[in-house]
């Protein structure tokens, strides 16, 4: 399921344009981040893909995001919630049933499962999350981290074709991280999901994304591959964005001793620094 | 100058079981230290009964040498700062002028001085032109400036901060670690918690490493570094890279790699050279 954005704006109301002139189609199974600095727009996109923006928000908008035949303009946020899966920055704004295991089934229940189906996708969900453990425990009771996988389960477990994700390691730590990312590229790989994920953490997007979307004030100011837009530290830097620490170390070597040397992840950077010493 | 200091804190919460274990820990006026550790191991608990905001079932909790338990989290606060890892948690003044004034207000300082210490900190986090709207009309990266000017306006000593750069888009997160070394170089003492092990590796002298309610390790960063397996942390790529590459020391930083691979490039080139 691809998403089309053509000539995208919008803006709040009152407000001056959150998103310019949007140009960008995500094809099916694609891993896309978003980056950007703070109010840069990251969350506004999140929230036009399923339709919140504008519906919800009201406001001025202009040219058009289209998912399967469904246009943000026309259609419902419950039309688009079949297809989209929208997993918030503040895990806390849509956790509110009494357990964990309610609240996976919470979304379930609405759509009309039967009991058998709606057991199997709750125990789907929370081990795919790994919070089996947690399934009586009160979603107010969990830690930051915890609270975030429960989010992301309770909105898997719907199926989505489309699975949108505003800043899901804000509060995680490195396992959690670590967890919730593996989850993620095994779910990548298996199902043809689309993934749409705003981040500031650089070196886990460097990690799982196909392509990187970077705004700036609203505007598409860069759309590419991990490899040749974190090899440009300056650049992302005067964005007011960080690289991986092994593209900064990239960087300075190159700089400072003259090697040729460009990496986004740990493996690759470690593949080609050791040939340096240990030469074939 | 002990700043803080815990006596075997025990601490739970109304279902029962202890989330701090007998925490004991001690962090001296000037120090820049990172509390550390997964999530649920205790950092948060452990850092309120710093301000009073949670008060210990057992164990004693001393902030410049004097036991906080008779005293109210508003006479605490003249010493301490507190920034929240979420800052609506904090915020909720109709005007961030309002918002930033509140705390000097609420520490009896003196019209002129509110006035003083309120502008002060708008200017330095830039804030002016926000000064008459909502706060929660902000951005989020706005808000957490909001957060920290707050607490900068009212000049406390000892500042605890829970996830100061959660959220906070690169440039933003180098001036808030380059205000916490402003303010560790004029004296005050910071308290850093933290999952960023990139920051902790960058910024901080000596880490608290907590997991299930106890403190599991207190020492040197590079030390608590170098204990990465039994403690289980996650080092920052440089570090990681620099032990699989057998540099020594083993880099904290960027600029700590680069300067010890040029080092082992410069003897590997002598030796080709050598060889040819």
């Amino acid at each position: 399921m691809t998403i089309d954005i053509q000539d995208f704006s919008y803006a709040y109301p009152d407000g001056e344009w959150a998103l310019r002139e949007l140009n960008l189609r995500v094809e099916e199974g694609e891993f896309l981040s978003i980056m950007g600095a703070n109010g840069a727009g990251k969350s506004t996109l999140c929230l036009a893909l399923n339709g919140i923006v504008p519906q919800a928000t009201g406001g001025r908008i202009r040219g058009n995001i289209t998912i399967n035949e469904l246009n943000t303009k026309k259609h419902s946020v419950a039309a688009f919630s079949r297809q989209v899966g929208m997993v918030f920055q503040n895990p806390e704004a849509q956790l509110f049933s009494v357990s964990v295991e309610a609240e996976i089934a919470f979304g379930l229940e609405n759509l009309g499962l039967p009991r058998d189906a709606m057991r199997k996708r709750v125990d789907w969900a929370l081990n795919l999350l790994k919070i089996r453990p947690l399934r009586e425990r009160s979603p107010s009771q969990l830690s930051g981290g915890e609270r975030q996988r429960l989010a992301i389960a309770s909105v898997l477990a719907m199926s989505p074709k489309i699975l949108v994700l505003d800043e899901p390691s804000s509060n995680l730590d490195p396992s959690g991280k670590g967890e919730l990312l593996a989850a993620l590229e095994d779910l990548k790989s298996a199902g043809g999901l689309t993934i749409i994920m705003a981040e500031h953490d650089s070196e886990l997007i460097a990690e799982f994304s196909d392509r990187i979307a970077v705004l700036d004030h609203g505007r598409l100011a860069r759309l590419e591959p991990p490899e040749s837009l974190f090899a440009n530290v300056d650049r992302m830097h005067a964005l007011g964005l960080g690289v991986p620490q092994v593209s900064e170390v990239a960087a300075c070597l190159n700089k400072e001793h003259s090697t040729n040397l460009s990496a986004v992840r740990y493996e690759e950077a470690y593949e080609s620094m050791k040939n340096v010493f240990e030469p074939n | 100058m002990t700043e803080i200091e815990t006596q075997n804190v025990r601490f739970s919460y109304s279902n029962g079981e202890d989330v701090l274990k007998s925490v004991s820990l001690r962090i001296d006026q000037g120090e820049f230290v990172a509390l550390i550790g997964q999530n649920g191991s205790g950092k948060t608990t452990l850092a309120k009964h710093f301000l009073g905001l949670l008060r210990p079932r057992e164990g004693t909790v001393m902030i410049q040498d004097e036991d906080i338990a008779g005293k109210a989290v508003g006479e605490v606060a003249r010493r301490v700062g507190y920034v929240f890892q979420n800052p609506d948690h904090q915020i909720f003044s109709a005007t961030t002028m309002h918002e930033i004034s509140y705390g000097p207000q609420n520490l009896d300082f003196d019209e002129d001085e509110v006035s003083e210490q309120s502008k002060h900190a708008m200017d330095r986090f830039d804030l002016t032109a926000y000064a008459d709207q909502q706060p929660a009309t902000l951005s989020h990266g706005v808000r957490r400036k909001v957060a920290l000017a707050s607490i900068y306006a009212m000049n406390p000593q000892i500042w605890i901060l829970d996830e100061p750069t959660g959220g906070l888009d690169w440039r933003s997160e180098q001036e808030t670690m380059a205000l916490l070394h402003e303010l560790n170089e004029a004296g005050k003492t910071i308290v850093l918690i933290t999952h960023d092990m990139r920051l902790v590796a960058e910024h901080t002298e000596r880490c608290i490493v907590m997991s299930e309610g106890r403190v599991v390790a207190h020492d040197a960063t590079r030390t608590v570094m170098g204990q990465e397996e039994t403690l289980k942390i996650t080092p920052p790529q440089t570090w990681r890279l620099g032990n699989a590459l057998n540099l020594r020391p083993l880099p904290l930083t960027v600029k700590a790699f680069c300067q010890e691979y040029g080092k082992k490039l410069a003897t590997e080139r002598e030796i080709d050279v050598r060889r040819s």
